[in-house]
């Protein structure tokens, strides 16, 4: 039987990556807003990585706790269930999109509520919470700032951290004076574009939802097995009040943010701030374990979502994907996000890690034009603080592609081909020679400019012409 | 078939063709970055974030506690359960309010400040910690009023992450809290106050406590 990929990923795809990326670079604001953004948090991250001298260990340490957790995914999750339902939670499975967004909605309706407020999670947007809710009468509020400038701007979060990069100061303020009042308090008279003032804007809109609301939704960053704690970082302090305030939480997961134990933190939260945000600590960071009285939520859910997670457990080379922790350091230092930005994805995982991980949610058949976009320069996995191999996932996944095409193309016949030759030295011996030969016969200058059959690749690139002798030939001429 | 059981079952099948391994973790990173002068270090890292911090001896914490409620003019105050009533001086201008029983949202929303211990303090990366221990109360006494004023004693300063995450106990609510409420969205310029408290003021209080 074949584990089915996920039902429901939010995967747009519209256009496809070649173009949506063209007419992403031909957009000047956009690039100018990303090189910017993009440069400003590489510096913090490498101020605050190099100040920890066995930032290395720590890498290693984080990369085998979750390689770990990928092994005995099904002890851990088992384990994490019991500990929260002995704290006085909540446990629910869901398959797909569909069966968490039900439950969600089920709950919600079920403690009465017609609103609820959000803690930014990338789980809930995979899912497209917002629109299975607002399908059934129930509004949800996004609170994190760069969530509110997306949901207010009709728009699509860009960015793991930041889903707001792309929009710069003057188009925030332009949407919050637009569209602020539709969701509740009006942006106030005369908002200037100072970034202070925009967040003072975003406090007093949201504050009234904060106080009032009966139910929040909230994603984890971790939880913890074998004592059911659940962990969220953030810096606004829209996390604690959705964490804190509301009577009933309902946080949604994917299966494999779960660790082991709670002594495991003291690598993740070492990690992730300086990965992520490029700061020794985020602001704030709330962990709970089932339910307090008299502290905070009274009802608490745990939903546990698979959607394509075990699919991709199943392939021994892109497994390690799902150990990313969604720092969104491999966004940032990637040459090819940094001049598309994100929604040239087609998902709301952009970037490198989103290369790697879309196509494995949804199969590869739908995503087949994402492995493609990188340059496969491995900037992605000296970044990656828990040292997924993103070029190794992209090569494997080019190959699936490749794999999946029904007709044979040109490239797939050439993979093949370069295959049969490098694992018979006569026959590449001979091909060296021939491709020496015609290489000098078709360029010019030294230069071979373009190639009749592979039009697509050397339209935009020059290779040198072959050198005579081979390399193979004049090495065993000085042995 | 439940998706409980259906979901450990892809699981499980996902695993066949992952060979068992012994699933050691290498742990030969640094216990501690820092082992001298934790209290000027974690000072130091909390000025950072732009909070402000003071450093005073145990019998000034009074007197420091009512300076950042004058200085700053704030005239309703929350005193968190448990907190030394030394500390709670009586300053001209300044109505303390309790906890209990539990004040509304609406009158935390109204009031000014609050004031609470911790739990420990990490110096390397200027954090502090609550738990929902003696004095620091419900988590919603730190969050809702504008200020945060924090008093903790030198002694409960650790230096790094992992000796914290060993002292904490998870059964209890947790917040680690480093500066005051910011964001980086806009442009990620860091920006001081969306949410949480626009301001935190930490006092730590050296040598031995009167």
């Amino acid at each position: 039987m074949t584990i089915p990929t996920g039902r429901g990923v939010v995967w747009l795809d519209t256009p496809p990556f070649p173009e949506a990326a063209r007419r992403a670079l031909a957009d000047d604001q956009l690039r100018a807003n990303l090189r910017q953004a993009t440069t400003t948090i590489r510096d913090k991250r490498l101020r605050v990585t190099g100040e920890l001298s066995d930032w290395e260990q720590l890498r290693a340490a984080g990369a085998a706790i979750k390689a770990d957790v990928g092994r005995h995914l099904d002890r851990y999750l088992v384990q994490l269930e019991e500990s929260v339902t002995r704290a006085g939670g909540i446990v629910h499975w869901a398959r797909d999109a569909d069966e968490a967004t039900g439950i969600a909605g089920d709950l919600i309706e079920a403690a009465g509520a017609r609103e609820v407020v959000k803690v930014k999670s990338m789980v809930t947007q995979e899912i497209d919470l917002n629109t299975a809710l607002a399908a059934r009468g129930i509004a949800a509020y996004e609170t994190d700032l760069a969530e509110l400038i997306v949901q207010l701007g009709d728009d699509r979060p860009s960015h793991i951290l930041v889903p707001a990069i792309h929009r710069n100061r003057t188009e925030i303020r332009d949407i919050f004076t637009a569209n602020m009042a539709r969701n509740g308090r009006p942006a106030p008279d005369g908002l200037t574009d100072e970034p202070a003032a925009l967040a003072e804007a975003a406090r007093l809109h949201l504050r009234e939802k904060f106080l009032t609301a009966g139910v929040a939704i909230s994603g984890a960053n971790f939880a913890i097995a074998d004592t059911g704690t659940i962990v969220v970082v953030e810096s606004e302090g829209n996390g604690r009040m959705c964490l804190t305030l509301p009577d009933s939480l309902i946080t949604i997961m994917g299966i494999e943010k779960v660790l082991p134990t709670f002594a495991d933190l003291e690598v993740f939260l070492q990690l992730l701030p300086r990965s992520s945000t490029g700061e020794r600590m985020n602001p704030y960071t709330s962990l709970w374990t089932g339910v307090t009285p008299g502290d905070g939520p009274q009802n608490f859910h745990l939903i546990l979502l698979d959607n394509g997670r075990t699919a991709t457990l199943a392939d021994p080379v892109g497994r390690q994907a799902l150990a990313c922790i969604r720092c969104s350091a491999c966004l940032n230092v990637c040459p090819v996000y940094e001049r598309t930005g994100g929604h040239a994805y087609g998902s709301v995982y952009p970037g490198p890690i989103g290369a790697v991980l879309t196509p494995q949610l949804v199969g590869v058949e739908h995503a087949a034009t994402l492995p493609f976009a990188s340059t496969l320069c491995g900037a992605c996995y000296d970044a990656c603080p828990v040292k997924i191999n993103i070029p190794e996932v992209l090569t494997h996944l080019r190959a699936k592609v490749v794999e999946h095409k029904r007709l044979p193309t040109f490239e797939a016949g050439a993979m093949a081909a370069a295959a049969a030759l490098f694992s018979a030295p006569r026959l590449l011996g001979l091909a060296e020679w021939l491709a020496a030969r015609g290489g000098r016969l078709v360029a010019r200058g030294g230069r071979i400019r373009s190639l009749p059959f592979a039009r697509a690749w050397t339209g935009s690139r020059d290779l040198p012409a072959p050198a005579l002798p081979s390399f193979r030939s004049w090495w065993r001429r000085q042995q | 078939m439940s998706a409980r059981e259906e979901i450990l079952g892809r699981v499980r099948q996902a695993l066949r063709s992952w060979p068992s391994a012994d699933g050691r973790v290498p742990r030969d990173y640094l216990r501690r970055h820092a082992d001298t002068d934790l209290v000027g270090l974690f000072a130091e890292r909390v000025a950072d974030y732009r909070a402000t911090v003071s450093r005073v001896p145990a019998d000034a914490i009074p007197a420091a506690v009512a300076a950042a409620l004058t200085t700053r003019g704030l005239a309703e105050v929350v005193a968190a359960p448990g907190l030394p009533a030394a500390w709670l001086p009586p300053v001209t201008g300044v109505t303390w309010l309790a906890d209990e029983p539990p004040l509304t949202v609406a009158a935390l929303d109204a009031c000014d400040g609050a004031v609470t211990t911790a739990a420990l303090g990490i110096a390397l990366t200027g954090t502090i910690v609550l738990d929902a221990g003696v004095g620091q109360g419900r988590r919603v006494l730190t969050l809702v009023p504008d200020v945060h004023i924090c008093v903790l004693m030198a002694d409960q300063i650790v230096a790094d992450v992992p000796d914290a995450v060993a002292a904490l106990d998870p059964a209890r609510p947790l917040t680690f809290i480093s500066g005051p409420s910011a964001t980086s969205d806009i442009e990620l310029n860091r920006i001081e106050g969306v949410h949480g408290p626009r301001t935190l003021h930490v006092i730590i209080g050296e040598g031995a406590s009167a």
